[in-house]
């Protein structure tokens, strides 16, 4: 299935869940991203039960807590 | 209204020939009140900017003193101040560039015991701080003082940033929730930072501030615009307010309360 992530259209195998989506990749540190699935936030208790589906828009953003 | 003297019209007209800014734009920037919280990274680009451009009060905040690792990105300052008290060290920048800028100084640390009194008496607030206990607390008050902000982050060659309008636009608690744990942290000085990273943003924030302050363009309200100086790839992410946000949703918080301090010597 065609997914998009970060803005690129990648293919990736159906039926996996949002967890799944993760390690694919590579999201090393779960805790530092934000997962915005189709313009909703996701909690993090949701990652290992929402299967994604063809067409849907995945953005991961990474907390920078840096500044000085 | 302010009444710009001829030093003052040579001096910004290269504002004031801007069509969207003008004289009207410049004495809205004269009559304009702005919050720098850290005089670091962010702080010093944020800070000499919104100088020269005439703000005419500044805020500055930190409880910091120079160090030599600082200098590699913290443009305010010079290897002439290792030592001295960052807020004073910019001070004396600001008003260097900019006799006419009144800058007020706040040598500390804010905590949910000051930030709420010092935040209320500004009209726009710059995030310049490099922990998330900061970030949060920062976005708490603004939205309890409902005093609009822009959040910026950096790590390593990297930076995002969003321009908050409290109960208008998406906070930072919208998108981020919450701190993450301390242990996940990549944030602190072993991370590291390109130092031109923080001139990038700060520079954005700095334009954001002063485009809320004439009321020109379209403020990063919704969105956060994130970069890679890797790949110079830049890209909006667009969202909305989230109704059920911990902070500035439905119920929201009421009162303000310190975040758990990070440690900074834990796992890369």
């Amino acid at each position: 299935m065609k997914l998009t992530i970060n803005g690129d259209v990648k293919e990736i195998k159906d039926g996996i869940v949002l967890s799944e989506l993760l390690v694919i990749e590579d999201v090393e540190q779960p805790d530092m991203v934000s997962v915005q699935l189709n313009d909703e936030f996701l909690t993090k208790d949701t990652y290992a039960t929402t299967t994604l589906k063809e067409g849907d828009e995945i953005n991961f953003l990474y907390f920078m807590g840096g500044g000085a | 209204m302010k009444e710009f003297s001829d030093e003052e019209l040579e001096r910004y007209s290269r504002h004031i020939i801007l069509q969207d800014v003008g004289i009207e734009g410049q004495e809205k920037i004269a009559n304009s009140k702005i919050l720098v919280i850290g005089a670091g990274g962010l702080g010093s680009p944020v800070a000499l900017y919104l100088a020269a451009a005439g703000v005419g009060e500044i805020g500055i905040v930190d409880g910091d003193v120079v160090d030599l690792s600082n200098l590699q990105r913290q443009v305010i300052h010079a290897t002439a101040d290792i030592g001295v008290p960052k807020v004073l060290s910019a001070k004396a920048k600001m008003e260097a560039i900019n006799p006419n800028v009144k800058v007020t100084i706040y040598q500390k640390f804010l905590d949910a015991s000051n930030i709420l009194d010092i935040v209320k008496g500004y009209d726009f607030v710059i995030d310049g701080t490099d922990n998330f206990s900061a970030k949060f607390l920062i976005n708490d008050a603004c939205v309890l003082a409902n005093v609009p902000y822009s959040h910026g982050g950096i790590l390593r060659f990297g930076g995002q940033t969003m321009t908050i309008k409290p109960h208008e636009s998406a906070c930072y608690a919208c998108v981020f929730d919450a701190p993450p744990p301390a242990n996940a942290i990549p944030t602190c000085s072993s991370a590291g930072i390109l130092g031109a990273v923080a001139g990038m943003l700060g520079t954005i924030q700095a334009a954001e501030a002063l485009k809320y302050i004439v009321g020109v363009g379209e403020p990063l309200y919704n969105r956060l615009l994130t970069f890679d100086a890797k790949t110079m790839n830049f890209r909006n992410v667009n969202f909305k307010k989230n109704p059920k946000c911990r902070v500035c949703g439905g119920e929201g918080i009421k009162e303000i309360r310190d975040y758990e301090a990070v440690v900074c010597e834990a796992k890369l």
